[in-house]
């Protein structure tokens, strides 16, 4: 069976753009894309696009603004985890056979603040049992417990990608902040204060897959997509990113991450050890850490010593979210995952100037959120 | 005065009254309870599972308190939300009448109440379930 590659990347900026559509940053970053790819009209053979929040035929749009249609046309709604689907798709297809070369985008415009939700019935918003960030605050809370995590380590998270995402051009806040600065930013929710949370924002990026063998000598070195996971929750856990109103006190249940990291690595015959750079979701700073437990990265109840220990920032043994991560680029739900692997393209290839992971061979993105849907995709150089 | 009439935010969520309790189901095969009640066991897909009325008492095992309205949202703020523990080996989330989250502790007793969360367009209390401290009166 012929591997797939990513030959080409592209992106529009993540922040706030006020006139700018949804299809206008699709087409900005699907433009980038396939000219790094060297792919024109009639160069792939279908389109996957990850959208929550776009509406009908976002992907249609996107493409009838460029003239490139005709081939079947997808929208994949999977929550933060959109563009990771859409991503497993693609590489599904061209595996089997099906297609050479696929295109694969995510773009969205989000709206402010605590993010609506069609997935809530509406006596759960009327009960005030519709608050997405309070669902992250009970799981803070929980790793506090479980796993010795305070108030400082969750600042510290915030630190240590705000610093990251000031050496990124993409990122929405590319500006450093203090432990104290995030500290004194009003609660939230109790553990979690305003600086702890990702803001939902605006932005696009895109991905060139094609069969390993067809690549022809394109301007840039193929990236090898060596796994790209989907997986949904198993009922029990209460803090599931299913959002149940009941769960079990049965806590050995594996976590939506878990089973997509495992699946993953297995599809790439790789492990954690062999990861040399991560991108994770931090949708708020306890969730970065629970990320590393759920992945593999430290044992259970060692994410805190992970993060303290540094070998997670830029210059550690394993950096994580060396773009900023959300906490810094903010998350459009259909874009954010193709974003860290437009990120982790870029790091393999050496192309990430002040925020190079130097000597990146093998990489890691995550994301998870409603549904629950999480998404696992391992790159290699 | 008479008491203005009361309407659930939802029915078949709980019963009302002087031991109000949460409408779950335990399923005849896995023996696990859920909450709310659903025609199909959510652990391993077993119809008619059995309508059971819950424990109106557990213990706290998470807990938060949101401080600016959500979504769709037209009660006070702020407003406890947390997770309790029941003796049917289940974990439930639930609004808590404690919005203070340095005024409680993990493990403590708790208890079912239903309470006020806004008065609708026809001056009816819409009332929701709740769990508040067992000690407190």
């Amino acid at each position: 069976m012929t591997g797939v590659v990513i030959a080409g990347v592209g992106i529009h900026p993540f922040g706030r753009f006020e006139g700018v559509s949804t299809t206008d940053m699709g087409v900005q970053a699907v433009r980038a894309a396939l000219r790094e790819a060297g792919v024109g009209k009639g160069g792939f053979q279908a389109a996957f696009c990850g959208t929550a929040y776009g509406g009908v035929a976002t992907g249609h749009k996107v493409l009838s603004r460029l003239g490139m249609t005709g081939m079947p046309i997808v929208d994949v709604e999977a929550g933060c985890a959109s563009g990771g689907a859409a991503l497993m798709l693609a590489a599904g297809a061209i595996k089997a056979g099906q297609y050479d070369t696929v295109l694969v985008f995510g773009t969205e415009k989000m709206p402010k603040g605590i993010i609506r939700s069609s997935f809530f019935e509406p006596w759960q918003e009327e009960a005030g049992l519709a608050a997405t960030p309070s669902f992250f605050a009970l799981r803070a809370q929980r790793v506090a417990m479980t796993s010795g995590v305070t108030k400082d380590h969750l600042a510290q998270v915030v630190v240590k990608n705000r610093r990251h995402g000031a050496e990124n051009p993409d990122a929405m806040y590319q500006k450093e902040i203090s432990a104290e600065e995030v500290l004194a930013s009003r609660v939230i929710c109790e553990p979690l204060h305003l600086f702890m949370l990702c803001s939902p924002n605006e932005g696009a990026a895109a991905v060139v897959l094609t069969r390993a063998d067809r690549v022809g000598g394109p301007a840039v070195p193929p990236i090898a997509l060596a796994g790209a996971v989907l997986r949904s929750h198993l009922p029990g856990s209460v803090l599931s990113e299913s959002t149940p109103l009941s769960g079990l006190t049965d806590d050995s249940v594996p976590a939506p991450t878990t089973l997509a990291a495992r699946a993953a690595f297995e599809e790439a015959g790789l492990g954690p050890d062999d990861l040399d750079v991560v991108e994770c979701q931090d949708t708020d700073a306890a969730r970065e850490l629970i990320s590393y437990e759920e992945i593999g990265l430290c044992v259970p109840g060692g994410s805190a010593e992970l993060l303290v220990s540094g070998a997670t920032a830029l210059g550690g043994r394993l950096p994580v979210n060396p773009s900023g991560g959300l906490l810094s680029k903010g998350e459009p739900l259909g874009a954010s995952a193709l974003g860290q692997v437009v990120e982790l393209v870029r790091q393999l290839r050496g192309e990430c100037g002040p925020r190079q992971v130097e000597g990146a061979r093998v990489a890691l993105s995550h994301t998870v959120g409603r549904g629950a849907n999480a998404g696992v995709v391992i790159l290699t150089r | 005065m008479p008491m203005s009439e009361r309407v659930m935010v939802r029915q078949g969520l709980f019963t009302d009254g002087e031991a109000p309790a949460l409408l779950g189901s335990r399923c005849t095969v896995c023996g696990a309870h859920h909450f709310p009640r659903h025609d199909t066991c959510p652990y391993c897909s077993t119809e008619d599972p059995v309508p059971t009325e819950l424990s109106g008492s557990g213990t706290l095992w998470a807990w938060t308190a949101v401080t600016s309205a959500p979504p769709g949202y037209q009660g006070e703020i702020p407003y406890g939300l947390g997770v309790v523990e029941l003796p049917e080996g289940i974990r439930v989330i639930a609004r808590l009448t404690e919005g203070n989250p340095s005024a409680l502790v993990s493990g403590q007793a708790m208890e079912l109440r239903i309470v006020p969360l806004h008065t609708d367009a026809d001056g009816r209390d819409v009332v929701t379930f709740a769990f508040a401290p067992a000690d407190a009166s």
